[in-house]
């Protein structure tokens, strides 16, 4: 799905040159939950910009899923990130005076995807988080947890191959913080391949691999995914049993 | 996705509605101010007769003295003499022709109620009627035949036809001008000119003549002109000395159908006035001119430098409001970076984000420009209110409705240009994490 080799990302002003992300490399496949840790300023924000196609890299490679982005133009990495990649963010950044609906429809817009297609999946991702009777809601007219589904509902709108979470629950009680994750760790049983940074150790333990990042390389990657934490919902199917 | 755009502008107009009054207000009162003077500028030079302003052509021959010319410039004298009129009208040379002077008459009413009262009009040809095709509402012009028979004739503007007759059809009735009766053999409808192009020496934006009669009834009345008469000698008195002297009084205008037929008629001029040097007239060298209705305008300078300028200024606080929008739209938008920033990770391409924040610099042109031609409506009444003279020229028609509009746009456009393309630049990375 993704896979970096010997990246690099150099900020550079005329005082100093700051080696954000060096010789990193990554491979993560498809389906896979993937947790970046790392303490602050290491390059995790920067690697996921990167991934996202928001920030160019200056050197090495990356490939999203087969396509290789080095030297791509605007548009194209705009079409590509629209259709392939879906954002959740710390603070959900979500448009406050757009309804939920009008907020979830922001990507099909450039999509390009008819009204009628548009509603449809609109309609079906509000409900996947729960959101499907607030349609009509304003931002400012939700707890943070339904702002954090909602903002979920506006990735999974255009069915992107990968979701890309920035501190998904950082921003969360940890009651809403357990129900965003549980959500997540649902859209990646569906096939979702999910990247998420988190400062929180046991939300990276629930993820089926780490990757641990300091001063803009990767130092600990684990192999093979790993049996997941079980959630809530698997523990209920396993006491049905 | 242009009717989404529209749909953002138009939200973000009610997003920020204080920022949003001062550009838009900024940007009308702008607009107001270089239509107001543009429109007054635009219909005092336009062509009042498009279909056939190129046919037709104002006579000048340069009479004037060997020792000082009319004009600094050269420019011959801008009317002719009467013996100058007749001769050209009985050559007869161009297709239509007509002399004219302005004439200020008493009329005296039949109806007992009205009092006596002073009436402007013109003397001149039955051709200036086809040439210069006022509407009639009732009966038509004279013709030649009445010209030559000197006919006690009179067409009625329908101002006169209305204080003289109630506005009914008068044709037939006889009206008393200066202890002399006429019968009125037309009655027009409102002739809306907004320049009086055909008679410019005596103001542009005169009112509408209130009666028309034959030239050579005029002159067996010896009726003097009411109008500019410029002599560079002095004449013996009475009016047959008048009339033989050189002094100007008279415009003349041919109607000339083709190029060939105003090279002919030009050459036909100068052939004229050398002959008449022969007779010791002419002193100065050949200096004929013909020119056509829009030539004759800007030679006149209906269009003042005075209107020039106040459109400059005009165009010039339209400038400065523009200014004041651009540094409202940076503002408006660089508090928009982070939705900016947010639409890129969802898919925007920067031409994407471009477009959407040009539209909406373009919503606030329409808005403004709406208000503006409000304004424009409000300023043009100002105008007429202050200047009787323009009262022909302040009015707003449907092409100053578009440039108006138009120019509110493309004006919010480019004043959208800079802030949008500071839009641009957003780094969605650093917006997203500092949201």
């Amino acid at each position: 799905m993704l896979q970096m080799k010997h990246l690099s990302k150099v900020y550079r002003t005329h005082m100093v040159e700051t080696h954000a992300l060096r010789d990193f490399s990554i491979h993560v496949h498809d389906g896979e939950f993937v947790a970046v840790t790392g303490p602050s300023g290491s390059g995790k924000t920067t690697f996921l910009n990167i991934a996202g196609l928001l920030e160019e890299f200056s050197g090495g490679e990356y490939w999203l899923d087969g396509v290789d982005v080095r030297g791509m133009g605007d548009d194209a990495r705009s079409r590509l990130r629209n259709e392939k990649i879906g954002f959740i963010f710390q603070s959900f950044n979500l448009i406050p005076d757009l309804n939920l609906f009008d907020n979830v429809d922001v990507p099909l817009r450039y999509r390009g995807f008819a009204a009628a297609e548009r509603r449809k999946r609109i309609e079906e991702a509000l409900a996947r988080v729960g959101l499907a009777s607030r349609m009509k809601h304003y931002p400012s007219e939700l707890s943070g947890g339904q702002q954090q589904r909602a903002a979920i509902a506006r990735a999974l709108a255009g069915s992107p191959r990968l979701l890309l979470a920035d501190e998904p629950t950082g921003n969360l009680d940890s009651l809403m913080a357990r129900g965003v994750m549980e959500l997540l760790e649902d859209i990646n049983r569906q096939g979702t391949t999910i990247i998420m940074v988190t400062h929180d150790p046991e939300l990276a333990a629930r993820a089926q691999r780490n990757v641990h990042i300091i001063d803009g390389q990767v130092t600990d990657f684990d192999a093979e995914p790993r049996l997941r934490v079980p959630t809530r919902d698997d523990r209920a199917a396993l006491a049905a049993v | 996705m242009f009717a989404y755009y529209v749909e953002l502008g138009l939200r973000s107009l009610k997003r920020n509605p204080v920022l949003t009054a001062l550009m838009v207000f900024g940007i009308a009162l702008g607009i107001a101010a270089s239509m107001t003077t543009l429109t007054v500028m635009h219909l005092m030079g336009s062509d009042p007769i498009p279909w056939k302003s190129d046919k037709l052509h104002y006579v000048q021959l340069d009479n004037w003295s060997a020792e000082q010319p009319y004009s600094d410039d050269g420019r011959p004298p801008d009317q002719i003499t009467y013996r100058d009129a007749v001769a050209l009208m009985q050559a007869a040379k161009a297709d239509r022709q007509a002399a004219m002077f302005k004439l200020s008459l008493p009329v005296q009413p039949e109806n007992p109620e009205l009092k006596p009262f002073q009436a402007l009009g013109r003397v001149t040809h039955a051709d200036f009627f086809a040439m210069f095709e006022p509407p009639f509402a009732h009966g038509g012009p004279w013709n030649r035949d009445q010209d030559a028979g000197h006919a006690r004739v009179v067409v009625l503007g329908k101002d006169i036809n209305e204080k003289l007759f109630g506005g009914q059809n008068s044709v037939g009735r006889t009206v008393r001008m200066d202890g002399v009766d006429y019968t009125v053999v037309g009655v027009l409808k409102d002739w809306k000119l907004r320049t009086r192009y055909y008679d410019l020496t005596n103001g542009a934006f005169a009112e509408p003549d209130e009666f028309y009669l034959p030239f050579t009834t005029a002159i067996d009345l010896k009726q003097r002109s009411s109008g500019n008469n410029s002599c560079w000698k002095s004449s013996d008195d009475g009016w047959d000395a008048y009339l033989e002297s050189d002094c100007v009084w008279i415009q003349m205008w041919v109607e000339l159908d083709s190029p060939a037929r105003l090279a002919e008629y030009k050459s036909f001029l100068d052939d004229y006035v050398s002959e008449q040097k022969k007779l010791g007239r002419f002193p100065r060298p050949l200096n004929n001119r013909l020119l056509d209705v829009t030539e004759w305008m800007r030679d006149q300078k209906v269009v003042s430098r005075d209107v020039e300028v106040q459109t400059g200024l005009g165009f010039a606080f339209l400038a400065v409001c523009l200014v004041n929008t651009i540094g409202l739209l940076l503002a408006k938008f660089t508090r928009k970076s982070g939705e900016i920033g947010l639409r890129r990770a969802l898919g925007a391409s920067r031409r994407n984000v471009f477009t959407q924040f040009l539209i909406e610099s373009g919503v606030v042109g329409l808005s403004g420009g709406l208000l503006g031609l409000l304004l424009t409506v409000l300023g043009l009444i100002a105008v007429r209110a202050l200047y009787a003279d323009y009262k022909s020229v302040a009015q707003l028609d449907w092409s100053m409705v578009a440039t108006t509009i138009a120019l509110a746009i493309v004006s919010a456009l480019l004043a959208g240009l800079y802030p949008t393309w500071r839009a641009c630049q957003v780094a969605p990375a650093a917006q997203l994490k500092t949201q």
